[in-house]
């Protein structure tokens, strides 16, 4: 595991585009971790001062201040915290789900496996955004239902993506000699088929994490996420429309670091699909 | 069947359906086609044809992994016909199956000494100890150092990966085991080594083997007996002697003319077995060899001809077998 690991880093330090993935990230999670001490006004996630509204970025407030006179920069720290944990437990979720379903639908040729599918193939067919708002207007505004209407739109990804591999997994050979040499199907699915399909399950989450971020401050912005005073970057950007374009530094903040994560998750994911290949895998590692 | 029949096959038959653009059964594609044939303790019956002839598909359906269409399997006095591998794990410990391509048949993300080690986790309760020191054991039975457990399948030679598959299933001790093509893909150096060793193992172990190949100079060094298979179906059966020295069914002879030999004329003098065999989903009628043979008469057409044992250990599937007529080739 800690050879695998240091393979890994090294590999990624030598891709370039993957390497800038990873540092964004990286430092997403270090100002969320950091947030209080990171900001210059930690609190002004809930106190006010409005004779200082709308002031432009200065020593003082970096990306200058919002309608409330808060300080921009600290809420975004903030706000950072929020977009993690939305989408680590939506996504942690939906590959909880996913990654079952689509194992044993994947495994069996049966009723079972189907009536899965099509269920899946139902959430599916209606477009996710649509879908998500629908579930996160029906349940109100707060961030348990938007990991909820997240989790509920995105666990089909992972079904068909680990049904698909599964599929194709069944037709290796070794899977085909650990089941005549008498292993169990559980056996078969976890030790044998799991491992080896792991690489596109990373690389798919790396990649679903950046479009679930995108889809829960599309929430925010639609005022379906966590309500006021929340620093979730959505709503920020939301709040912040009536204000430009002579605010500008208001919208631009959490728009760049909306911008900048997303790309951060997509340059990584990128990267982990050449890096997990199987076929490059240990070479040059002796 | 004979009492000492390890493995006895009653008219087992696996068909594939065949299915058109449309996902539906258009036909059915008979890679087994009612195959009757029993392996006697301590020998070994090599099993050869042409590609296609459903050699694999026999031991894969003795094995479990195909449901066969119809007919009986039984091993040891057990019916093991529509049990799934998992299922009749105490039966199956004493049948196991080499792979074609023992380095595809290994986990590549799985170490080869986890490898080794899993039959015994399946089968048996023996400790982490206990399975490591079979794992030893038979690693160097198979003439393995102890440092390739440590190693990725993509990391040893073609005849190494050969050895771990070996290894792989005698840790359970079978008391039989199904050799798919073990020569293919070597080279002939390692082929002897190899040869040598299952032969060894055999001994050692007292083993059974079923070798299915389709190089007919190592059936003939390995195989006490010899079944011949032409899509789906036994055409000749006998020991190797009789097989090879007074082969009867004529696909059985233009299999062995087309085998080049130092100091015989060249093969395509005596070889007359010409085009590819036909389409197995779409069968000529009566005898499958006729639209090939050059001495196919028109009631060849007619029925499909029964393995008949015209003397005692040889049996063909030819209405002209020479056997029939009354005389032997000499």
């Amino acid at each position: 595991m800690l050879e695998t690991t240091r393979f890994l880093l090294r590999k990624l330090a030598s891709d370039r585009t993957a390497a800038l993935g990873a540092l964004i990230i990286t430092l997403l999670v270090v100002v969320a971790i950091a947030a209080p001490v990171l900001s210059t006004h930690p609190g002004d996630v809930t106190e006010f001062h409005p004779p200082e509204r709308l002031l432009p970025p200065s020593g003082d407030h970096f990306f200058g201040t919002d309608r409330m006179g808060a300080d921009v920069y600290s809420r975004l720290l903030f706000g950072a915290r929020i977009t993690i944990a939305i989408a680590v437990i939506a996504i942690g979720a939906s590959v909880l789900v996913g990654i079952p379903v689509g194992l044993v639908a994947g495994y069996y040729r049966n009723w079972v496996s189907d009536a899965l599918m099509r269920i899946s193939d139902i959430f599916l067919a209606v477009p996710q955004i649509v879908l998500a708002i629908a579930i996160a207007q029906t349940l109100g505004p707060s961030i348990e239902n938007v990991i909820l209407a997240l989790s509920a739109t995105y666990w089909p990804f992972w079904a068909r993506l680990v049904y698909a591999e599964t599929r194709s997994a069944l037709n290796d050979t070794y899977v085909e000699a650990s089941i005549a040499l008498g292993a169990s199907p559980w056996r078969v699915m976890i030790l044998h088929v799991l491992p080896n399909i792991s690489s596109s399950v990373i690389v798919r989450t790396t990649i679903g994490m950046g479009g679930t971020i995108l889809t829960a401050a599309v929430l925010g912005f639609l005022g379906l996420g966590p309500p006021a005073p929340s620093p979730e970057w959505g709503r920020t950007i939301a709040e912040s429309r009536e204000f430009l374009p002579e605010a500008w530094w208001y919208a631009t903040a959490p728009g760049l670091a909306i911008f900048l994560v997303v790309m951060g998750f997509n340059l990584l994911g990128d990267g982990l699909r050449d890096i997990l290949d199987p076929r490059t895998r240990r070479s040059g590692d002796g | 069947m004979t009492a000492d029949a390890l493995l006895s096959l009653e008219n087992l038959s696996k068909h594939f359906p065949v299915l058109n653009v449309w996902k539906r059964r258009s036909g059915w594609l008979k890679a087994l086609d009612e195959v009757s044939l029993s392996v006697h303790k301590g020998e070994i019956l090599g099993i050869v044809g042409e590609s296609g002839c459903g050699k694999s598909t026999l031991g894969k359906t003795v094995m479990g992994i195909h449901r066969p269409t119809s007919g009986r399997i039984i091993f040891e006095g057990n019916d093991i016909t529509h049990l799934k591998p998992h299922q009749s794990r105490g039966m199956r410990r004493d049948l196991q199956y080499t792979y074609q391509d023992p380095g595809a048949s290994l986990d590549p993300r799985w170490k080869i000494g986890r490898s080794l080690d899993e039959p015994l986790v399946i089968h048996t309760r023996l400790n982490r100890g206990a399975r490591r020191e079979r794992v030893r054991e038979i690693l160097d039975a198979v003439g393995l150092p102890d440092g390739h457990l440590d190693l990725y399948p993509h990391e040893i030679s073609g005849g190494q990966q050969r050895r771990v598959g070996l290894a792989r299933i005698l840790t359970l001790h079978p008391t039989m085991v199904v050799l798919d093509e073990p020569t293919s893909g070597l080279d002939v150096s390692v082929q002897a080594t190899i040869l040598n060793l299952f032969l060894d193992l055999q001994k050692r172990f007292d083993l059974t083997y079923v070798f299915i190949s389709h190089d007919l100079g190592v059936v003939r060094m390995v195989c006490d007996r010899v079944a011949v298979m032409y899509l789906g179906k036994v055409v000749e059966l006998g020991s190797s002697d009789e097989i090879f020295d007074r082969p009867r069914h004529p696909y059985t002879q233009s299999l062995l003319a087309a085998v080049p030999q130092i100091g015989k004329g060249r093969v395509t003098e005596t070889f007359w077995l010409e085009g590819e065999p036909p389409d197995p989903g779409n069968l000529p009628s009566g005898c499958r060899f006729r639209t090939r043979c050059t001495q196919a008469r028109d009631d060849c057409a007619l029925a499909v001809p029964p393995l008949v044992e015209h003397s005692p250990g040889h049996a063909d599937a030819c209405l002209y077998s020479p056997a029939r007529r009354g005389y032997s080739p000499a």
